[in-house]
């Protein structure tokens, strides 16, 4: 036999025989296609608000805009567009008096088009083609892209470092034969999986401050809502993740399988959960499931806090939720917790 | 005086699998107890249980007279182990890990005194990693010995190590045995029993087959020396069993092996035999009888080929 083709078969034979490589060669990148497909594939899925301010021309205006089905439009007080400026929760807001003012963000994403299609509807409805316009561009914390980013990529980071960073060296411990030696000895086994969470608390403070602290440098991002939520949402995320990680080394005795239940666990959420796109953009028939995965709760919760200016008290159900699933998760863990 | 370890009708089944089928041990104070057997013969298992890391599907086990069901915690503060093939963690250094397990103990002995005790003091600040097999066996046993234990449980001490490791964690071992501490240790190699055991019990499929001290084994063979030799056309091992001064011919590794009194009285008789027979002596060895001959004798098969 030709030694080259007796090579190529080999590492042919090793790598159809390996589940998991067959699975991120041809499953992953399936699955992934088909999510991302499902999430972009209506070239207008997101209705963008705009709020129309009070004056003798708001209605008008109004019902010129309501004709769109992909503007969704608010009658709105000035004071109140000002506070859904804040995380991006209005687009652009169309002045009510005779002098047509159009205020928005021109950092928005959305906005270029939104100007366009909101000019034109109204011309259309006017008397005056040639309707004069005047901008107010306005800083409007929390429009951009890099503010929506930041908050997912703090949720993702918490994730997946707490996984890794419990489940993964619990594993790799019970392996070695280091939870059975331990065990030997009169060591409160509490005060082992304890010191796991707590050292799990220290790095994630310095992580999250590294990405915040860069952010702002850089981005100019500006934390608009109460640090107190924030530092306890990423603290209960890290917990709740945690304890997912404990559930999946809990009886795991290879590093190739807890790693794979983990990314089993965890690359749904990174897809679905709103890291890098808001997870609204979904169909609405996969909100519900979306709505309860412990990777949205916390991304909704940063971007509350980091760009809508929420504080404590509108954050307390994603806190509540994501603590009682991570009391969930440790309990069951514990419960059939194997050390050697 | 209470026996430092108890053990009656021990049984113990992973599934259908029979690893413990009735074992009755008895260790003394101050005595180094020895588990002797190939592979697969139950001797981990029965630490584990001994060492109270598992539950025997039934059988009593008393240490220090008391069950594991009384005194967990207790019990732990009393024992020092040290695991088959444990690797602690690779990027602490020997004093980190040292002074982690002498944390989990009430009382113990300073890390330091106890890494120059097993030979470690050079290695103090190098990473676990970055240590030998023997370095790494020495400092698993001195993980065992900071918590100043009464009883020390040593799992195959010396497997995987070359022969002059294994002579250097000897005599670690002795050390730590003038200290006082019961010692029970696992072991496949009859040579390591000889050298360390006060008593040894023979386990052959999770039974104990014999069981007294090293001596008393060797002199159920009811001699003292082994003959081991093979002859060109080679001969059937029956045919020296009536050579006078022959206690027993089996085969062996090395073509037949006889159990003999005084070798320089057999030997020149066992020659003429062979040459009466027609054949040649290709090759000869004599050894002092050792504990692998009586697990032959018991078992018609070599320990050491097992191990």
């Amino acid at each position: 036999m030709n030694p080259l083709g007796q090579l190529i078969l080999a590492r042919l034979r090793e790598f159809f025989r390996e589940p998991s490589a067959l699975f991120w060669t041809y499953g992953f990148p399936t699955l992934l296609t088909l999510a991302l497909g499902m999430a972009f594939q209506n070239p207008d899925p997101k209705q963008v608000v705009v709020a129309v301010w009070p004056g003798p021309d708001q209605q008008r205006r109004i019902d010129a805009l309501q004709a769109d089905p992909g503007i969704r439009v608010e009658a709105l007080s000035e004071e109140e567009t000002r506070r859904r400026f804040l995380g991006a929760r209005v687009t652009m807001a169309v002045s009510g008096t005779r002098d047509l003012v159009l205020t928005y963000d021109p950092r928005d994403p959305e906005a270029p088009a939104t100007r366009c299609r909101v000019l034109q509807h109204l011309r259309e409805a006017s008397s005056e083609p040639l309707l004069p316009v005047q901008d107010a561009p306005i800083e409007a914390p929390g429009a951009r892209y890099i503010d929506f980013l930041v908050p997912g990529l703090i949720g993702m980071n918490i994730l997946s470092g707490s996984m890794w960073g419990i489940g993964y060296a619990l594993v790799e411990a019970r392996k070695r034969k280091l939870l059975k030696r331990l065990a030997a000895t009169p060591m409160r086994r509490g005060d082992f999986l304890v010191s796991f969470f707590l050292a799990r608390l220290l790095f994630l403070g310095t992580e999250v401050a590294v990405i915040l602290a860069f952010a702002m440098a850089v981005f100019g991002l500006e934390v608009q809502g109460s640090w107190a939520a924030l530092v306890l949402l990423a603290a209960t995320g890290a917990m709740a993740f945690g304890g997912l990680g404990l559930l999946a080394a809990s009886r795991t005795r290879s590093t190739e399988t807890v790693a794979g239940l983990m990314n089993l666990i965890m690359l749904p959420m990174f897809v679905l959960s709103g890291v890098f796109f808001s997870a609204s953009r979904f169909p609405d028939f996969l909100q519900p499931v979306i709505g309860v995965l412990p990777l949205t709760l916390l991304n909704d919760g940063l971007r509350a806090v980091i760009n809508e200016g929420a504080g404590l008290g509108s954050v307390a159900g994603p806190l509540v939720a994501l603590a009682a699933g991570g009391w969930i998760a440790s309990v069951v863990a514990l419960r059939i917790f194997r050390w050697f | 005086m209470t026996p430092a370890i108890e053990v009656s009708r021990l049984v113990h089944r992973y599934g259908t699998v029979t690893a413990v089928a009735g074992i009755d041990l008895e260790v003394s104070p101050g005595e180094c107890f020895g588990l002797l057997g190939p592979n697969g013969a139950g001797k981990t298992t029965t630490m584990e249980i001994l060492e109270g890391l598992l539950t025997p599907t039934s059988g009593q086990v008393r240490i220090l007279g008391r069950t594991w069901d009384e005194g967990n915690g207790d019990l732990r503060e009393r024992l020092g182990v040290a695991l088959q093939e444990t690797t602690l963690a690779d990027r602490l250094t020997c004093l980190e890990v040292i002074r982690l397990f002498r944390s989990f103990h009430r009382r113990g002995r300073d890390p330091e005194e106890v890494l120059a005790q097993v030979g470690l003091t050079d290695k103090r600040d190098a990473w676990v990693m970055r240590l030998s097999g023997g370095q790494r066996q020495r400092l698993a046993l001195a993980t065992a010995l900071v918590g100043d234990p009464d009883i020390l449980f040593l799992d195959e001490p010396t497997t995987g190590l070359d022969p002059t490791a294994r002579r250097d964690l000897w005599q670690v071992v002795e050390d730590a045995l003038r200290r006082g501490h019961t010692c029970v240790l696992t072991t496949h190699s009859m040579e390591e029993a000889e050298r360390l055991c006060q008593r040894v019990a023979i386990l052959d499929h999770g039974r104990v087959i014999a069981q007294g001290t090293p001596a008393e084994l060797v002199a159920t063979l009811g001699a003292s020396e082994v003959v081991e030799l093979a002859t060109d056309p080679p001969l059937p091992p029956a045919v020296f069993a009536v050579v006078p001064g022959v206690h027993q011919a089996l085969p062996g590794p090395r073509g037949a092996r006889l159990t003999v009194d005084r070798s320089s009285e057999v030997l020149p008789e066992l020659i003429r035999h062979a040459e009466r027979q027609g054949a040649a002596l290709a090759s000869l060895d004599i050894h002092r009888a050792t504990l692998d001959d009586v697990f032959l004798r018991l078992t018609g098969r070599s320990l050491e080929a097992d191990g």
